[in-house]
């Protein structure tokens, strides 16, 4: 299928990119749905937020940064017991799944408080005047104002994520970059290492385009 | 009845205080403020910037909780309520922003309905009563933009429209024109007032802007320092300020008496005579007559007029003329005690008039 690899290799390829488009995706998945709550519970409990609250902020503030200073490749072996309690193994792309979206989810929180962050204090006032609940105002408010910033925000996670998915093969994981270092510099074949890199650059590239785009269309502004 | 207490305050604040903490000192945001609102009067409370205004405008709907002191609205004490009851109390009370604070991710039509989709009015409610709401504010045409594509006035009809959705007997404003060129303001201002007029509305707003006043409330209260200096009708309040800042604030508007390097070009007096520098203030029945001729024929003296100007505040008119009197100071004296029982506001103002 591809002139320049072998066919045995060009079955490899797309599998290997199979597992890198699962891997990614899944932890972007959890991600977003672990770090948009925990980033408008950050928001409210800040300092000056809708109910500032240290006890639950600080503690969470700090889990967040810990898990944000650990290299990847560290954690993804320091966490190794509870990857085996999520994902019942502690080997493969489902198992690769478990570090990824935790690093994943203390990026994508932080850039989302910087998206709902941007959302004009006035605003949130003015739905206050008219009776809103925390709630209402997170839901009908924060997280629809803040939109374009947080589908920025995803994005680059998603890139993100591609790259953090080449340093899965450590654990089994597989996926492009895996493939890349075992053929591509192991077995010192050049070409498919240039596949490998061609491939993730065409796909970061579609990412970020579609992201782009994305944006623009829930820009109001 | 005995006595007649009148109508029940529309909005009623009693002892309001607020701190605001700085490094160390506290600064008193509202140092005991208490006002009365009537119902269906448009009431302006003006000061400068830090002078605590806009912590007031905020106490009435609890958006700031004063540290003590009772807020009460339609009868209903807003400060003794829970959460869920506040929440209730706030849907009847409109506000309006001076950066209009629209939701930019709504069209207009969507900001308008937004306190009825808070408040779980069902959709074709919703509809309807932001169909009923356009035309009120003139925006029509303008039902599906968003906020970005219009201009600042077109903003602030969104969120006036947006206040009212919810049928409030109570509109805030909180420096609403200020955002907004002369023009505009004019604009803004008239429709605040026509809507006061159809759906009697009580009216609550603060400003800097002396000339809002002057245009659109009944009476005006003068904060300065988390007090309130001076409070009364505009049209007293414009014509016989009492505080210096107030006279500070009304001469925004009504300009100097007397304009600066006037006195200097004035002749001097004859020797054995004086001279006086008078203002005069006509206000009511005395201002059509011939007080100036009539004056310096009865007590012989010279009246040169400095400056003087004829305005009106609502409906009243009222001239404030600053007039130089040459003569014996006795007959001086008996000239202003005269004007003064004619009903006219004389006072002596000093020959360097700050």
């Amino acid at each position: 299928m591809i002139p320049w690899l072998p066919p045995a290799l060009t079955d490899l390829l797309i599998e290997a990119a199979w597992q890198t488009l699962l891997m990614t995706f899944g932890g972007a998945v959890v991600a977003i749905a672990l770090g948009l709550p925990l980033a408008l519970l950050l928001h409210t409990t800040a300092p000056g937020g809708l109910a500032p609250n240290g006890w639950v902020n600080r503690p969470i503030g700090l889990l967040v940064n810990a898990i944000r200073s650990t290299p990847f490749i560290i954690l993804m072996v320091a966490i190794v017991p509870f990857t085996r309690l999520v994902a019942g193994t502690s080997i493969g792309t489902t198992a690769a799944l478990v570090p990824l979206s935790l690093a994943a989810t203390a990026f994508i929180v932080r850039l989302f408080e910087n998206a709902l962050r941007e959302v004009d204090r006035g605003v949130i006032e003015a739905a206050r005047a008219m009776g809103a609940t925390r709630t209402q105002i997170m839901t009908r408010v924060l997280v629809p104002e803040a939109l374009p910033g947080i589908i920025a925000a995803i994005t680059v996670t998603l890139v993100g994520l591609v790259g953090y998915s080449a340093m899965a093969g450590a654990i089994g994981g597989g996926g492009l970059g895996d493939l890349g270092i075992r053929f591509g510099y192991q077995r010192f074949m050049p070409e498919v290492m240039a596949t490998v890199v061609l491939i993730l650059i065409i796909f970061v590239q579609g990412l970020q385009s579609l992201g782009d785009l994305l944006v623009r269309r829930f820009s109001r502004r | 009845m005995p006595d007649d207490p009148g109508p029940r305050p529309a909005i009623s604040l009693h002892g309001l205080t607020r701190e605001f903490r700085g490094r160390g000192t506290p600064l008193w945001a509202l140092d005991g403020v208490s006002l009365e609102v009537a119902p269906g009067e448009i009431f302006g409370i003006v000061g400068r910037s830090g002078a605590g205004k806009s912590t007031l405008l905020r106490c009435v709907n609890l958006l700031e909780r004063p540290d003590s002191g009772r807020v009460t609205v339609l009868g209903q004490e807003i400060t003794s309520l829970d959460e869920a009851a506040l929440r209730g109390a706030r849907r009847g009370i409109g506000m309006v922003f001076q950066h209009f604070n629209l939701l930019s991710a709504r069209t207009v039509a969507g900001n308008i309905a937004f306190p009825l989709e808070i408040a779980g009015v069902p959709k074709a409610e919703r509809e309807a009563r932001v169909a009923e709401l356009l035309p009120l504010v003139g925006l029509e045409e303008r039902r599906d933009y968003y906020p970005a594509q219009l201009s600042g006035g077109q903003k602030q009809r969104v969120g006036i429209a947006r206040a009212l959705a919810s049928r409030p007997r109570i509109l805030l404003c909180d420096e609403a024109t200020s955002a907004l060129d002369p023009e505009t303001t004019e604009e803004i201002l008239s429709l605040i007032r026509s809507i006061r007029d159809r759906l009697d509305l009580t009216v609550l707003l603060i400003t800097h802007e002396m000339a809002v006043v002057k245009a659109i409330c009944d009476r005006v209260a003068v904060m300065e320092a988390g007090r309130v200096i001076e409070e009364g009708r505009v049209f007293d309040v414009f014509t016989r300020p009492a505080h210096a800042t107030t006279r500070r604030f009304v001469s925004e508007v009504i300009g100097h008496v007397v304009p600066p390097g006037t006195v200097a070009r004035l002749p001097d007096a004859n020797p054995g005579e004086e001279r006086r520098l008078l203002q005069v203030l006509f206000a009511g029945p005395s201002s059509t007559r011939a007080v100036v001729s009539e004056a310096s024929r009865r007590y012989g003296l010279d009246l040169n007029i400095v400056s003087g100007r004829i305005d009106a505040i609502g409906a009243e008119p009222y001239g404030l003329m600053a007039l130089a009197a040459y003569g014996p100071p006795a007959a001086i004296a008996e000239a202003t005690a005269w004007m003064r029982a004619l009903g006219l506001d004389v006072t002596e103002i000093g020959e360097d008039p700050a």
